[in-house]
């Protein structure tokens, strides 16, 4: 994949028709610059340059599944630490992690062990987790609170500033009941919080959310939203900047509105097939074992201070991060 | 009163597949055990709605089973904690 423009017809430093195949290859590593709420494609080499300038950088790791082993896709952790070693490969290290959720596959303590090692071995200061449905539905997230919920509140939400950005992670698996379409729920208590939590920050901050099951609806009939995510929406709407990070469909798709940028991230474990490509949304099936890392991966974003944008670069698990 | 249905086995089964409940609708007889069996590749539930919980399967991996005897006559909603818009139902006289 060349990264060199070939049509500039808008005389914009965007190729469009370039841009569109970018999107459409799962090992593009396609740059994103938020500066005061308008998006910018930028190709790799003017990230190079960016990179430098950033504040800060860290990454989101999302759906690790750990206990999860069908078919091909039989060494989840051995993918997990691929994606940990990219990390670590990084001439610059992360500030912070923020796994998505979905961190084992069964909520067993054994799998939780593993998770807890495996993220250990990332060279960091440190990580933060919201978890998944996966995390959750056993025992209504006793192990995963024990163990991660350290600093959170009520189901497990929490927030943080870190160099003036402002994070909040949702928690959108649990109070699941019978016959909703949509998996994600916040409720109400959690949604009081986050209105308080919001209520003194300057417009001017950046917020980055973070939460398990996409807020926006991505595919319905899939269960591939959130059903009460409209007032989190409003409360966040008034902000320069906001970046909600997602998890939970193995896949990346984006979206902006108005200023708010929603980004997906692939799972380290198994790819699951785009909406409506498939009957359920399951572990994509006939993936050839050799192209396997190319499905998974791990996002990068770069916070750049002084135009207060948030830089997001997707990588697979079959080759590098770029480096800043 | 009609006549005597016919005699039911005292044994059903419910396939998971494809993320749907298969008979999505059952009817049983009073006394009746039902045996759900996972066949996906992930994880669901079998779990009843509403309070008190009448039953739940727990975590069904592949391949594991989970078995209800239903001992009243009912119309009994259930659904998969992890993916909650599966839904099926038991109908039990």
């Amino acid at each position: 994949m060349s990264d060199i423009i070939k049509k500039d017809t808008s005389n914009d430093g965007i190729d469009r028709r370039g841009f569109l195949t970018c999107m459409a290859w799962a090992g593009a590593g396609m740059v994103w610059a938020m500066k005061g709420g308008i998006l910018t494609a930028r190709a790799f080499s003017e990230q190079v340059a960016a990179g430098n300038d950033a504040d800060f950088t860290f990454v989101q790791v999302s759906d690790s599944h750990i206990g999860f082993n069908k078919g091909v896709y039989s060494d989840v952790v051995g993918t997990f630490q691929t994606a940990v070693s990219r990390i670590n490969a990084l001439p610059k290290p992360p500030s912070l992690i923020l796994h998505t959720g979905d961190l084992t596959h069964l909520s067993k303590p054994a799998e939780f062990d593993t998770v807890a090692q495996v993220m250990k071995s990332i060279k960091t200061q440190r990580s933060f987790y919201v978890p998944g449905e996966h995390d959750y539905f056993v025992d209504n997230g006793r192990e995963f609170l024990d163990r991660f919920g350290k600093g959170t509140q009520g189901t497990g939400w929490q927030s943080f500033d870190f160099n003036g950005v402002h994070f909040v992670g949702l928690v959108n698996v649990a109070n699941i009941t019978n016959g909703q379409t949509a998996l994600g729920v916040l409720s109400d208590d959690q949604l009081n919080w986050l209105q308080k939590d919001l209520a003194d920050l300057k417009t001017s901050t950046p917020i980055v959310v973070f939460a398990h099951v996409p807020l926006w609806t991505v595919y319905e009939k899939w269960g591939w939203g959130t059903q009460d995510s409209a007032r989190a929406l409003t409360l966040l709407k008034r902000f320069g900047s906001v970046s909600v990070l997602n998890g939970h469909i193995h896949q990346i798709l984006q979206k902006v509105e108005g200023n708010v940028t929603f980004h997906t991230a692939r799972s380290t474990a198994f790819p699951q097939p785009e909406p409506g490509k498939a009957e359920s949304p399951g572990p994509m099936k006939n993936v050839a074992a050799e192209k396997l890392r190319s499905y998974l991966g791990l996002t990068r974003i770069d916070y750049i201070e002084h135009t207060g944008s948030l830089a997001t670069t997707d990588s697979t698990l079959a080759s590098d991060i770029p480096a800043t | 009163m009609a006549s005597a249905p016919a005699p039911q086995p005292a044994a059903v089964n419910v396939k998971i597949d494809n993320f749907t409940f298969q008979p999505k609708e059952l009817e049983i007889a009073v006394g009746t055990t039902v045996t759900w069996k996972n066949a996906d590749d992930v994880p669901h539930t079998a779990t009843s709605k509403g309070k008190p919980q009448l039953f739940d399967s727990g975590a069904l991996d592949t391949d594991d089973k989970f078995s209800f005897t239903f001992s009243k006559p009912g119309k009994y909603t259930y659904y998969c904690k992890v993916h909650p818009h599966m839904t099926g139902v038991v109908i039990v006289k």
